[in-house]
Order: C-alpha cells, then structure tokens, then sequence
C-alpha cells in the first residue's frame, strides 16, 4: 500500500498529491508516469510524476477532476492509502544542452513541464515558458517557474491573466519577433500540440510532444495506447509518452482518446461514477 | 482387474446455450464416484509412457493408484512433488498432446483422463483439507524471481521449498501472469488460480507487486542488492499487430488488451470500473487458444455474431481440439482460410473488415501447407468489433534494459538448454520469455530446471 503524504488543492478543479512509493521514487526522471488504482476495485489510471524526492521516497502527482478515479482521489486524506502505484513508466525526457528552449504548457501540461524545466535550467539552457488556461483560478506553478528564472508569458481564454487568447498567439509572436528557438516542448491538450507543431513544423523547429493516450498496463503488453509516429506504429507507454511532435498523426491519437467517451459518461450517469 | 471401458467418464458441462451467456466453469469435475471410475481404467503400466509424456514428469499411475486407494491427500502430494499448480493444469494442459497422447489406453480407445483426474485431486484437497504448511528453514541465500506466471511461480515455490530466501517482482497488480490476465474466468476460475499461487506464496515467498524490472529497478540493481540468483520469467507479452490499414481505429483491439479489460480489470462483470466496448458484430483474427478465449469472451458479453478468421484449414488450427469444439458449441462461426487486407472505418470507428480467400499450397519448412491468396476473391463483413489473436513475442523492455543479456533476433532470451542460464552471470530465464508463446505447463517445467540448477550451484 502506498500511503498519501501530503495533499494540496490548487483550484477548483486541480490537486496535487505526495505519495510514498520507494520503488517509483529512487529511479525516475522527468518525463516518466506512474499507475495507480486508488482500490481494490479501481481501474489502471496514469499519472506524470510532477516532483520527486529521493531522500523522503516520495513522488508527487498533479491532478484535474474529470470522473471517477479523480474524483476519489480528491477525497482521499492525508494518512490514507491507495492500493496500488507502479512506476516509473515510459521513457524519460530526452533534455539536451541547447542554447534556448521554449516550453509550453497548457492547462495541467504544466506539471510534467515543470521537472523537464528545472532539469534544463540546471544544465545552463535558457528557457521560455508560455502557460496557457482557460482563466486566471486554473494557471498552476507560475511561480514554481518563476523561481527557475524563466522568461512567462501567460495566455488566458478570458482575457482575466495574460493575452486573451492562445498559446499558439504568443508563440506566433515570438517568431515574429525573431527569437530563436532551439527546440519547443509542448504539453497540453491534444489539440494545443496539435496547434502548436502546425506552426513549428514548416519552420522545421524540433518539437517534442507528451502524449496521453488511454492506457492499461503500462508495460507494452495490451497495445491499446498505441499512436502512430511518421510511418512507425509506437506504444505510448514503452516507447513514450514523449515524442517527435512533427511525426505524430495527431487526429488519429484524438480519436483514439475519445473510445470510451459514452462509457465513463455513462458510468457518471447510472451513479457508478461519483459518489 | 482394470476397468476396460474404451471411453473415458464424462465430464459434465454447462449446456452450450446457457454457458455462452455466463462467465461461470464450462467444465464442471468429476464427483468422488467418477473419479474412482475413471481412475480404475489405469493399468499401471511398468513402463510409465505416460510419464514420459508429460513435460515435468508427474509421477502419474502412483498418484492414480492413491486416487483409487481413496487416498486423495497422498495423491494430492504426489502430484506436488513435481507439479505446484495441478488445478491449474489439470484444467489447461494440452493433455492430447502430452500424458494422455503416450498413454497406453489410447492405442484403443481413449485414455485415462489424466488431466481429468489430476483437476479433481486438486479440487478436493484444496476444498476439503485446511493450508497445510511445512514451512523449510531459511538457508539464507536471496534469489529475485521476475514475472508471477507459471514459469515464476514454479521457480520460487521449488527454491523456496529448498529453503531460499525468495522474492518475486512483478509488475502487475495481481500474481499469476497469463493464468490471470488472459485465460478466461469460463476456462480457468481465478479463484483457484488464486488459491494455488497462495499454497506456494505460504511457503515463505516474498512478494513485491507493481514493480517492473528494468524500469523500477534493474537486474543490475538487484544484483548489487544482494540477490545471488536472478530468474527472469517474464513471458510473452508484447502483442503482434497485422500492419495493414484501418488497425488503429476505435474498436481494434488486441487479444491481450481485450482479455486483460476483462479478466483481470473484471469487465466481464456488470459494475466493473473498466470499460469495454464489444458490439453486435465481432471479428477474431487468428486460430490459436487466444483466438477461441477472446471469442468466446466476446460472445458472452453479449455480441451475437462471433467469427473466428483464420488464413488456414480446420486441421490447422492451433488451438486445443476441446477449445475449438466448445467455441463451435457455443456459436462461434468459424471462416477458415480467410485472411483480412484491411480494416475499414466509418467516423473513426470499424465498420467492416476486407478479407481475401485463400488456398493451401505446398508445404513449408514447418511442414504445414502454405496458404496463398485466391486471386479475385476480395470481400467485405460487416463488424463493429475486430480482436487481433495473431501472436505475441517477448517484452522487449529487459533485453533493452539488461547489459550483457544475449537474445535471439525475434526476442526471446538465449540459455543452456540444461541449466537455463543466460549470457548474463547469475541470471536465468525461461517459460514464454526464451520460447515465445508456448504451455502453462512448459513455462513451469522451465522455472523449476532453473530452480534445480540454481540450488546445484550453492550446494556444490
Ligand atoms: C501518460 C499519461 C499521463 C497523464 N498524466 C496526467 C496528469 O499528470 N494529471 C492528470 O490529471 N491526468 C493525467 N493523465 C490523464 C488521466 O489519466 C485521465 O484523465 C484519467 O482517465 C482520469 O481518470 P478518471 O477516472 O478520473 O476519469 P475517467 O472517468 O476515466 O474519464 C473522465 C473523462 O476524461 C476522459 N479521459 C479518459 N482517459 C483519458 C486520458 N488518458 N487522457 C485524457 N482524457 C481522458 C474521458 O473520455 C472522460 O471524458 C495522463 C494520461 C496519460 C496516458
Ligand atoms: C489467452 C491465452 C490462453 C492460453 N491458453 C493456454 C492453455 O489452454 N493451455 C496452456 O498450456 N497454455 C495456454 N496459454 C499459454 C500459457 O498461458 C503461457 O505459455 C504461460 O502462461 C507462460 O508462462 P510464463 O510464466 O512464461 O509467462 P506469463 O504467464 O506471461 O507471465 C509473465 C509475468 O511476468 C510479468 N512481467 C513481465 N515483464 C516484467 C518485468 N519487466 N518486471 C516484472 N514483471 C514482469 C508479467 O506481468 C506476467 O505476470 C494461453 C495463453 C494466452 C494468452
Ligand atoms: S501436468 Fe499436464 S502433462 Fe503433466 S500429467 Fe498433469 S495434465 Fe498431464
Ligand atoms: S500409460 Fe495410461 S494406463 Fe499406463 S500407467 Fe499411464 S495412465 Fe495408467
Ligand atoms: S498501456 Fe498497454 S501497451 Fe501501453
């Protein structure tokens, strides 16, 4: 059993949990998920790693509402329990010394963001952060970023922080401007990388992508997060979840992530999902 | 005088239209009556060909003999003395392959329903005699296990039966590999996978679940950690896809994904949490045993048409005979020398799969005849499900991560045939990892050959 250490809400709808996991904590890096059930009766939910502290073995999770592992999780306590929590999963972040790099991060993108940056900004790279979200309440470790000494740049889709607008306009900006970029890490929405890598593609700028398709195991064994990368089948979760992002057939990982749309709605419905 | 019966006694079965519509046991035992009944029909043969024909050498007519002295117990440890799953297999052994084949009944008529009896000795101890234990005293030597399937499981209970200090790793949520995961409830009740895996954890097995090695630790690691052996039995468990069009739609699923949401993520039950989306019309890509269970797993989820396609003949079937005559039972349609071109989708989801007919033409290396496309004899089904059961190979994750851990191009891990050591010092491997996908029962015959090379190697 793997015992909740601390816990934080962020906002209305974003937690961050600290679990104890010693077999998940003394080897991960950024870029690196963890699964978890939260019971014995619990589906196989993924989750980045946020943070890490080798020292307390300890693994911090960041999280947004959206059914029902969630949802339980959000009413765990300190002192509480979850029945399982396997890791560190997938590939680790491939972070090169480069002269400058740009990170966005949509909504909670931010939290698997967060780790790569700080590793960068240990190994002397430059880095530019655009945070977007859909308003001021739900922008998650600006300072965290702040603290790494990067350059912010904020987009809101209300206007209440930052641009009124998207990422992708600030990033059009900055291009404008004539920055350049050695690379561009993008983690958000689907459709924000999507958006993102239709602008840094003609321009032939790398762009590393984090995809979160659904997942099983975990281990390469079901096959079911698979994604299509240039003409290479890939799993997700052994060969992932980052990747090139100007190979990825990005409509064919948002229709994959919709498979089960009916169902958890459903789940919601007939009272299996909150309670 | 021995029972001259041609016929082995029935087993009794759920009626096919009732059983195709629950995920309770087809098979429902012996009774004490049967089993004595049919345990009558061993001669007990001098030269033991049946013996010969099982792969961990079951000690068969003496544990017969006990059957039929109403000795269930002395029978049951029998068994065990070279078998630590009998429930297991005497319900999934390929017996017509293997005991039964070399019996001697069977050169006329059928013969003693080995498997049959071996199930039904196991049943009744593990029903009607409380855990016995004898715990061996700790010798103190640490060996690490990866993988809980039936090559793991017979590893660490034979070592730990010698007095090792055993761990198993593995990187699921539950013990029992494919016998959990894969092979369905109806065929294998994983209450008495559960409870067999338990008599060999009681023996003083340690067990880290949600750890996956080369990812959580390595065998590098773990070495440095003191464990002085290191057996690796981590199945074949990477799933092999057609590459042809339309496979990545919604509604492709691999066997193995299709099985583990409804074996061990319980969808085959109606409040589980894991979705699983089967629909009115399903294809099954492939003959094997994994072919007939996502079939008949399909069929029991509720889809009316089932169908089994297969770019073979009937005789080529991979699958045990008894399989592929329960699934046509039950109502599953089988297209044999069928092979799908592409799948076709319709809004991102399958709406019918392209097949091609085939023929068989000359024999290859294998000796079975190769099947060869028919020249204009394209043609669409109708689906909204297609279950991909073609094959899996090993789990490339440890090669990938295991310096100095030799392996064959196709992935499976290379070892002394005798000993089951590998190209790496101190590590060993074996069932599925180093054959591909193979018998519950070989994968067991493999941990415990490394278990006894292992133990040679610290008692020499
Ligand atoms: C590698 C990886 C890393 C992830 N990291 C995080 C993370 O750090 N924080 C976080 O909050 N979430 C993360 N996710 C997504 C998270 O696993 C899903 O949101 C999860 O399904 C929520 O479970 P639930 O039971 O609460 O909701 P469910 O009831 O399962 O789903 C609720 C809604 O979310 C949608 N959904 C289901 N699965 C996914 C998915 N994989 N991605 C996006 N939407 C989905 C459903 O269609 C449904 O509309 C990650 C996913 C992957 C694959
Ligand atoms: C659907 C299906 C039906 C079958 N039916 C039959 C049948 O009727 N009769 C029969 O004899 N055989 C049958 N088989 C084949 C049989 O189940 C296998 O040959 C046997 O289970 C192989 O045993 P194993 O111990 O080598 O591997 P597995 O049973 O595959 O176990 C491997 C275990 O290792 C774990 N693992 C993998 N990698 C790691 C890692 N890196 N770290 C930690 N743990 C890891 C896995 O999670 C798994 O639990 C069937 C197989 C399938 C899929
Ligand atoms: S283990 Fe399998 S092959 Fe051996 S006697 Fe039992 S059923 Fe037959
Ligand atoms: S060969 Fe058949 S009859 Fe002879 S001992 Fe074995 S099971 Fe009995
Ligand atoms: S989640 Fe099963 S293979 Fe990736």
């Amino acid at each position: 059993m793997y015992e909740i250490i601390d816990k934080k809400v962020l906002n209305s709808a974003v937690e961050l949990m600290v679990v104890r996991a010693p077999f998940v904590a003394r080897r991960c890096e950024p870029g690196q998920f963890i699964i978890l059930r939260v019971d014995e009766e619990g589906e196989r939910v993924p989750f980045t790693i946020a943070d890490f502290n080798r020292e307390d073995e300890t693994v911090t999770i960041i999280y947004q509402i959206v059914g029902h592992t969630t949802e339980v999780l959000s009413s765990m306590k300190v002192g509480d329990k979850l029945c399982d929590f396997v890791g560190p999963l997938g590939k680790a972040s491939e972070l090169k010394k480069e002269e400058r790099v740009l990170g966005i991060a949509g909504g909670l993108g931010a939290a698997p963001l967060y780790p790569q940056i700080r590793k960068l900004r240990e190994m002397g790279v430059e880095c530019d952060i655009i945070i977007g979200s859909r308003s001021e309440e739900f922008i998650i470790l600006e300072e965290s970023f702040r603290g790494l000494g990067c350059n912010i740049s904020i987009a809101t889709d209300d206007g209440s922080k930052g641009v009124k607008g998207f990422v992708t306009d600030i990033l059009k900006d900055k291009i404008n401007q004539g920055i350049k970029y050695d690379s561009v890490i993008a983690i958000g929405p689907l459709i924000m990388m999507k958006a993102v890598v239709d602008i840094t593609k003609p321009l032939n700028i790398p762009t590393t992508v984090s995809l979160n398709p659904i997942m099983v195991d975990g281990t390469g064994m079901c096959g079911g997060c698979r994604v299509s990368v240039g003409d290479e089948t890939k799993f997700a979760c052994v060969d992932g979840p980052e990747f090139n992002g100007l190979l990825v057939d990005f409509d064919e990982v948002i229709n994959r992530q919709g498979i089960y749309k009916k169902e958890e709605e459903h789940m919601c419905k007939i009272g299996l999902g909150g309670k | 005088m021995a029972n001259m019966s041609l016929h082995k006694v029935e087993m009794k079965e759920q009626d096919p239209k009732i059983r195709n519509q629950n995920f309770e046991e087809v098979a429902l035992g012996y009774t004490k009556e049967e089993a004595l009944e049919e345990a009558s029909r061993c001669l007990d043969c001098k030269q033991r060909f049946c013996v010969a024909g099982c792969p961990v050498n079951v000690p068969i007519p003496e544990f017969i003999q006990a059957v039929l002295d109403e000795d269930f117990l002395r029978a049951y440890e029998i068994i065990m003395s070279e078998n630590s799953l009998p429930a297991v297999c005497g319900r999934v052994c390929p017996q017509e392959n293997q005991c039964e084949n070399k019996c001697i009944r069977g050169k006329k008529g059928q013969p003693v329903a080995i498997g049959r009896l071996e199930r039904f000795v196991a049943d009744y101890v593990m029903e009607n005699y409380p855990d016995k234990i004898d715990k061996v005293e700790s010798n103190g030597i640490k060996v690490a296990v990866v993988g809980s399937g039936p090559a793991g499981i017979a590893c660490a209970g034979e070592l730990a039966k010698k007095g090792y200090d055993v761990t198993i790793f593995e990187a699921l949520h539950e013990l029992g590999g494919v016998l959990i995961y894969g092979i369905p409830e109806f065929r294998l009740p994983k209450d008495i996978v559960r409870k067999e895996i338990k008599k060999v954890t009681d023996l003083g097995v340690k067990v880290r679940k949600n750890v996956v090695v080369g990812r959580s630790i390595t065998i590098d690691e773990l070495i440095e950690e003191g464990f002085e052996a290191i057996f690796i039995g981590s199945g074949a468990g990477l799933p092999i896809f057609m590459n042809i069009e339309g496979e990545n739609l919604n509604g492709v699923y691999s066997a193995n994904e299709f099985l583990t949401r409804a074996n061990l993520m319980k969808a085959y039950l109606p409040d589980s949490r894991t979705p699983l989306i089967v629909g009115q019309k399903v294809a099954v890509v492939g003959g094997g045993n994994v072919a007939m269970d996502a079939a008949r797993t399909a069929k029991r989820m509720g889809a009316k048409e089932v169908y089994i396609i297969y770019r073979r003949g009937e005789e080529e079937l991979p699958a045990r005979l008894e399989e592929v005559h329960h699934a046509k039972e039950e109502g599953i349609i089988f297209k044999l020398l069928t092979n799908p071109t592409e799948i076709l989708g319709e809004d991102g989801w399958v709406k019918a799969i392209k097949c091609i007919e085939m023929e068989l033409g000359e024999a290859d290396e294998s000796g079975r005849r190769r099947p060869q496309p028919k020249p204009a004899s394209e043609h669409v089904l109708d689906m909204d499900t297609v279950i991909i059961a073609i094959g899996q190979t090993p789990n490339p994750l440890l090669r990938q991560t295991t310096k100095g851990l030799d392996t064959h191009d196709w992935g499976g891990i290379i070892v002394h045939e005798d000993t089951m050591e590998t190209s790496k010092e101190k590590v060993y491997a074996g069932g599925d990892a180093v054959t591909g996908a193979a018998t519950v029962i070989l994968a067991m015959g493999a941990g415990k050959k490394a278990a006894i090379a292992i133990d040679k190697e610290f008692t020499r």
